[in-house]
């Protein structure tokens, strides 16, 4: 048995080592060895605890106390007050801004008392390079269990009979995938895992390979096991060092301890893993161009079908699941598919892990019940809109999906209910929005990465989401008329039927979802050439205060166009034709005498 | 001169002994590349042509899968490489204004290196510090809940 | 880590690292364990706090008690009796054992952890702790 007495986890995800929480690490190790109980508490850098807003975040155990916003220098408090004097850290500890009280306890936080950790339950739990940790939590037995007791098709079974669907974006059934990958014969089968997250605004795939890696690992195996298939790759971005690091050695410490490689737990049943590396495009997260790519071509994707799970990778049936899809299949053996089922809405069962940001009080990554509302995930976990102002729109699905407005905050989160909403739940990106934000700008961000992100094989997509950018660009600038709104709407529908895969076909929607919601918005870009929110530089006037100008000719200097006049100590005006509202002027002024409306 | 030419050399042989390794070349052209970019640091056509050459495939395609992902480079990332993120939760927190004073502050623009080689910014979606939003980065360091002022003072320091 | 050879063999690795994660297990659901808290100030370390708690966890474990989660407080308040612990055994009130030596120690894991006996040494409460 070992001597630590407590534990000190420290979150180890990419937020909070942004902001030195290895520091912390090895600072709290050190502190503890000066005062002689380095052997009795056990210092654990873990994966992410998802309040990111106010990391790096140091939880310990068995007090179950929740610091946040640690500091490196914080780590000789935190071992002289709690560790030696068994005393909290008042100031550290979480601030609740209703009650304006300090909370120790993680469980009576607002942002994690709706929360349901399935996908994530490792993480912020387990050193994620420790095997040891992960079968400690039962890691492992469901692969155990399936290799020695179960049939394939009673592993698909009991993954359909759960109702999981897939997490990537389309909500696929996970289970009915696996059977049709089991069906075909062929000498050599492939599971592939979809770790290449492109959606700007999305973390959780690779915050659970970060955080759990060894349950991605199992779940391949499980579904190698289903399908008969011996090998698996892992599709993930290059841009995800922490990631990868973390999967290899994961991969590397199965293999020693025979839970990958030839015949596994003594049966004959064989299976192992290699990654191949994305190279940052969007398109890769489509299943067939996700297999082109990872063949060494460009990702461009083919018509289905033929489907993967028939001619997939090298031409060989190919089963594809994106990470938090497979993150759910080792505890859904585990715990059966009742239990799965029980949680969740009638057609989507289970949680779904989503990356909350934007303009909201508590950033972070959540995992909720399908069918919570994005008013509980807004208010009650997000703790509400930053700086008090008023909520606007939350997006979600990211450049395929759509927003959603207040009238639509008592919706169920599910896969159906966004769709009818004009939206999607796509990887599970939520961005919320305030009355500051611009609906066509918005709109504006997410054609042009698409716009990138075509990879130019269908014409639809690669002209259509150039056209509908540029005519974006002339509302913003207000050069757009009421007809090219119209306009707008058209060319979305064309290309949302014609596009060949599902980025071109959901690339119109963040447009037709805002023209919806936000009409009066892009009427007043058109018709009065205004920016409601304030937001469209080319729409704003700068107009010079002559009671507050004293004439000091600093503006007049700086203006790059000349677009300034006056004498010394005299008013001076901005002459708005010649204006490129540069906001030079703006910043320079001493004296307050310049306003922007 | 001939040391950087010598250089040069050493890297196209390690590029060569990394090729020759592997067991089959088949569908290995991204590897390559990814291995070539980190020898390198940037894959200008020279590369390519090696590459193509030794894999027994046309530039053309080599060129093709280059010029596809964002994450290869054709140009050489400036001396000190500032990783801005633009990802949606950076851009509803005001990355663009962070852009503007950073292409402001170091003359570079987003996918380019300044003449001088010194400056370079890439543009990121989302590298998922997202409670540090907006966000840039350079080198290991991480600067984030940067406001536009804070900018100026943060790039003299490597000026 | 030697390869794992059987369904059977990885149970039993799971057994021998339970330890390494038990501790923070019980931690997330404290409420629903016998709590003993040890006072931890320097009075209380300097009679000898420590000692006990290192006991009273190792004791506890050896006795095979998995539903117990030792963890250390600041100052109760008790400077005349310390050590000084507290037990909460779910859903009862809190009880203070003053001058706890490591017989005392094992009379309370003995009697009171286990079977819910309160033994002598309880410190009448004088007031409420407000955490």
């Amino acid at each position: 048995m070992s001597n630590f007495k407590m534990h000190m986890l420290v979150c180890g995800g990419t937020g909070c080592i942004s902001a030195e929480s290895e520091l912390i690490v090895s600072n709290l190790q050190s502190e503890l060895e000066a005062v002689g109980m380095g052997d009795q508490v056990q210092v654990l850098k873990t994966g992410c605890f998802g309040f990111c807003e106010k990391g790096p975040v140091v939880k310990v155990l068995p007090d179950n106390t929740f610091y946040v916003e640690v500091k490196p220098a914080d780590a000789a408090e935190l071992v002289k007050e709690h560790i030696v004097k068994g005393r909290k850290v008042e100031r550290l500890l979480y601030m609740d801004p209703d009650k304006k009280e300090r909370v120790a306890d993680s469980k009576n936080m607002d942002f994690y008392k709706k929360q349901m950790r399935i996908a994530l339950r490792n993480c912020g739990f387990i050193d994620p390079d420790k095997v040891e940790e992960y079968i400690a939590r039962d890691g492992y037995h469901a692969l155990g269990m399936a290799v020695t007791s179960m049939t394939p098709q009673e592993v698909i079974n009991v993954i359909k009979e759960s109702g999981l669907r897939g997490r990537g974006g389309g909500g696929f059934p996970t289970g009915l995938k696996w059977e049709f990958a089991s069906k075909y014969d062929a000498d050599q089968k492939y599971v592939v895992c979809n770790a290449d997250e492109g959606d700007p605004g999305a973390f959780m795939d690779r915050s659970i390979l970060e955080g759990d890696p060894h349950s991605i690992i199992e779940a391949m195996a499980i579904c190698g096991y289903a399908i008969g298939a011996s090998k698996g790759q892992v599709y993930i971005r290059a841009e995800y060092p922490l990631a990868i690091k973390r999967l290899e050695k994961g991969i590397q410490d199965a293999r020693e301890a025979g839970l990958l490689g030839e015949n596994i737990m003594g049966t004959d049943f064989s299976f192992d893993i290699e990654l191949s590396f994305g190279a940052g495009a969007f398109v890769c997260g489509e299943e067939t161009a996700l297999i082109h790519s990872m063949e060494g071509e460009r990702g461009e994707p083919t018509t289905k079908p033929p489907f993967p799970a028939e001619s997939g990778y090298w031409g060989k049936p190919t089963n594809v699941n994106n990470v938090e899809t497979l993150a759910n299949i080792p505890i859904i053996l585990l715990k059966g598919s009742a239990w799965f089922a029980g949680i969740g809405t009638e057609k989507s069962k289970g949680t779904k892990v989503f990356a909350l940001a934007g303009k909201i009080n508590n950033v972070g990554l959540i995992e909720v019940p399908m069918g919570t509302t994005l008013r509980e995930v807004i208010y009650d976990i997000g703790g509400g809109i930053k700086n008090g102002k008023k909520f606007k729109a939350v997006q979600t699905g990211g450049p395929s999906g759509g927003c959603l407005t207040e009238k639509d905050l008592d919706t169920p989160i599910d896969f159906d209910n966004l769709i009818a909403k004009g939206s999607m739940m796509g990887s599970g990106g939520m961005i919320v929005m305030d009355e500051d934000d611009c609906m066509p700008a918005v709109a504006k961000f997410y054609l042009e990465f698409t716009e990138e992100e075509s990879c130019g094989k269908c014409t639809p997509c690669r002209i259509g989401t150039k056209r509908l950018s540029e005519l974006l660009e002339m509302v913003t600038e207000g050069k757009a008329e009421v007809k090219h709104l119209d306009e707008m709407k058209r060319l979305s529908r064309v290309i949302k039927d014609t596009a060949l895969c599902g980025l071109g076909q959901t690339a119109p929607n963040p447009v037709l979802s805002t023209l919806d919601a936000f009409y009066d918005e892009y009427l007043a870009h058109v018709q009065d050439k205004k920016c409601p929110a304030g937001q469209c530089t080319h729409l704003m006037t700068y107009t010079i205060d002559p009671e507050a100008c004293v004439g000091c000719t600093a503006c007049r200097r700086v203006c790059p166009v000349e677009a300034i006049t006056g004498e010394v100590k005299k008013p001076h005006v901005i002459d708005q034709d010649k204006c490129i509202k540069c906001g030079a002027c703006y910043d320079k002024c001493k004296f307050n005498a310049i306003s922007v409306n | 001169m001939a040391a950087i030419i010598q250089q040069k050399e050493e890297k196209f042989k390690e590029l060569e002994q990394y090729i020759d390794s592997l067991p089959d070349t088949k569908g290995e052209l991204i590897r390559v590349l990814h291995k070539a970019q980190g020898i390198f640091g940037f894959l200008p056509e020279e590369v390519q042509r090696f590459i193509a050459k030794k894999m027994k495939v046309s530039t053309a395609k080599v060129f093709g899968v280059v010029s596809f992902y964002s994450f290869f480079t054709m140009e050489p990332k400036g001396e000190v490489d500032i990783s801005i993120c633009l990802g949606t939760a950076c851009y509803v927190r005001g990355a663009e204004k962070i852009l503007t004073e950073l292409k402001k502050e170091t003359g570079a623009e987003v996918g380019k290196t300044t003449p001088n080689g010194k400056f370079s910014i890439t543009g990121l979606r989302c590298i998922g510090a997202c409670g540090l939003a907006p966000v840039f980065t350079i080198g290991e360091k991480v600067y984030g809940r940067v406001t536009p002022e804070q900018v100026k003072d943060i790039i003299a320091q490597y000026k | 880590m030697a390869k794992i050879m059987s369904f059977d063999e990885l149970k039993k690795i799971k057994d021998r690292v339970q330890s390494q994660v038990d501790l923070r297990e019980k931690g997330e659901n404290i409420e629903s364990l016998v709590q003993v808290r040890v006072a931890m100030a320097t009075c209380g370390i300097a009679a000898g706090a420590r000692e006990v708690m290192n006991y009273i966890v190792e004791e506890s474990a050896k006795a095979g008690l998995t539903n117990v989660v030792v963890t250390q407080t600041g100052c109760m308040g008790y400077c005349y009796a310390e050590p000084t612990i507290e037990v909460t055994v779910p859903g009862q009130e809190p009880v203070v054992y003053g001058n706890v030596s490591l017989e005392k120690a094992a009379e309370i894991i003995d009697k009171h952890i286990k079977n819910g006996v309160m033994v002598d040494g309880i410190i009448p409460a004088t007031h409420k702790s407000i955490e």
